[in-house]
């Protein structure tokens, strides 16, 4: 049994969690480009080393933030998110300033190719 | 076959020299007009129809481990074309059609062995998106039929009519399906490309990729630099990491699939038996073992090791399907690393360099396609970048447009 261990509920078997996805930074969903768009929706960080992940404990429902790496499958570090979100994603306008996006880590964030 | 069957009979000396498939490994050339990344199944198949149908010898296949270990020797051998859209079907169908004719081509035996794939549906969901893939394959000229459940259990006798509590409604039969040998037609195609001139450099790792001007002109290893007219990457889990030394990132993420067999026992399984809802499919080989596989692991990973959760869930799915295997043991048990695209179809064709093609995104269905991606592959190759119909929806920039080729319903968990 492998142990993920919950900001909030502690040392857990790794079969109570959902993979969330990889952090990454969205782009302003009213004046980016399809291709923009789509870079951020399909593209993930997959070269071989620590990914910064969405984790959530799916009994009580918490989402949070893991540093794995890829490979050796080890977990390095997990947080509550609001390490790096301050506050809550506004939709209704579009993408706010620089400082309020979150610290993605730098080898989680997707490396744009001319895909 | 029969002849040279007999004339082995009647062969006074064991004709060794007639056994020796691959020639010896030789030293690397300092050129090739064609450098394959990988391999496998796939790379040998290109190898092999780029020297056959178009007389293109000049080919290293280059691979860091052997002929045939990675995902050629990991999949789980089934070979069927009952996809959902058209697109997907026309191409699983014209592999279909070339695995049939395989061994005889080969002169070599890959064991094929056509007895049906069905899958089982345990939903009226289910049944209506069973109908659809039917309807779909019957189209494309693919054998494939909804039979109610009386057909499925006079089809599987053993099978457990209600596994977990979930009533079978009805099945997808698909006469196509069949399963063959894995290893043998990596070694079939090694072979029949080794005698035509492709040269396999085992053990040769790739550790970078020269690009001027956005184009290949050699590839680093570590047994040394070799310039190429061109390269095929055919590296199935590490498919994103080698695009990523070429310059340019895919839109695939590497899930370990984890499967296991059984000890050999009697024959009893005739057709390949999956349920859509236990995520599990149950098989028997030509030489008695049962194969079991399922979904995929809950979260990436680049490493082939196993867990004790995703084994017990299978097996706990196979025992509800067939609760006679529970009194089996297991033999091996075994992942790979597949490289998963979100539309769960492959990425085949052109890249952003040049004279770069990909042969990627085979994520759990690549076998499968071994031969008719060969095929299409050469052709694009020996053409210098003209893009077969056939390939052509299964591009890289279908993801930039938004134009998915979406067979995951076709996929998940019915391989």
């Amino acid at each position: 049994m492998k142990i993920l261990i919950c900001p909030l509920n502690g040392p857990r078997n790794i079969a109570e969690f959902t993979y969330g996805g990889q952090v990454k930074v969205m782009p302003d969903p009213k004046g980016s480009t399809d291709r923009e768009w789509a870079q951020y929706v399909f593209y993930e960080d997959s070269h071989i080393g620590v990914v910064q992940e969405w984790w959530m404990h799916t009994a009580s429902s918490y989402w949070f933030i893991a540093e794995r790496h890829n490979q050796t499958d080890e977990v390095l570090r997990t947080y509550d998110p609001a390490e790096l979100f301050d506050k809550a994603v506004d939709r209704s306008v579009a993408h706010a300033s620089k400082e309020s996006e979150p610290k993605v880590h730098a080898d989680a964030q997707h490396k744009d190719g001319n895909a | 076959m029969p002849f040279s069957l007999l004339k082995f009979g009647l062969n006074k000396d064991y004709p060794f020299e007639q056994i020796a498939d691959l020639p010896p490994p030789g030293a690397l050339k300092g050129r090739y007009d064609v450098v394959i990344i990988g391999g496998g199944g796939h790379g040998m198949a290109t190898a092999y129809y780029l020297a056959k149908h178009h007389g293109v010898t000049n080919i290293a296949v280059l691979e860091k481990a052997y002929l045939g270990g990675g995902n050629t020797a990991r999949n789980t051998a089934v070979i069927r074309s009952n996809y959902l859209t058209p697109e997907g079907v026309r191409f699983y169908s014209e592999s279909v059609k070339l695995f049939e004719r395989l061994s005889n081509e080969f002169d070599f035996n890959i064991m094929y062995s056509q007895r049906g794939q069905l899958t089982l549906a345990h939903t009226d969901a289910t049944v209506r998106a069973f109908r659809q893939r039917a309807e779909v394959n019957k189209h494309f000229g693919g054998r494939t039929e909804l039979i109610d459940s009386q057909a499925v259990a006079e089809l599987v006798p053993t099978l457990n009519m209600s596994p977990a509590g979930l009533p079978v409604l009805a099945g997808l039969w698909h006469r196509d399906g069949a399963t063959a040998r894995h290893d043998a037609v990596a070694w079939g195609y090694a072979k029949g490309a080794t005698q035509r001139g492709v040269e396999l450099h085992q053990l040769t790792e790739v550790t970078g990729i020269d690009v001027e001007a956005g184009r290949v002109t050699g590839v680093q290893t570590n047994r040394g630099r070799v310039s190429c007219g061109c390269v095929v990457q055919a590296v199935a889990g590490h498919s994103a990491e080698l695009s990523r030394m070429a310059g340019f990132p895919l839109p695939i993420v590497p899930y370990p699939l984890q499967a296991m067999v059984t000890q050999p026992v009697k024959p009893f399984l005739d057709p390949l038996v999956s349920s859509s809802a236990l995520h599990c499919y149950v098989q028997q080989t030509s030489r008695g073992e049962i194969v079991l596989g399922g979904g995929s692991d809950p979260y990436p990973l680049y490493g082939t090791r196993s867990t004790l959760e995703l084994k017990e869930s299978l097996i706990a799915s196979a025992i509800d399907m067939f609760p006679f295997l529970s009194e089996m043991r297991l033999l091996r048990q075994w992942a790979g690393i597949t490289d998963m695209t979100s539309d769960y179809s492959p990425i085949m064709g052109l890249s952003p360099i040049d004279n770069y093609y990909l042969d990627a995104g085979w994520g759990t269905w690549g076998f499968k396609a071994t031969p008719i991606c060969g095929v299409t592959m050469a052709e694009l190759i020996a053409s210098g970048g003209r893009v077969p119909d056939l390939i052509a929806p299964f591009s890289l920039d279908r993801f930039d447009a938004f134009r998915q080729v979406n067979e995951m319903g076709a996929t998940a968990a019915s391989h």
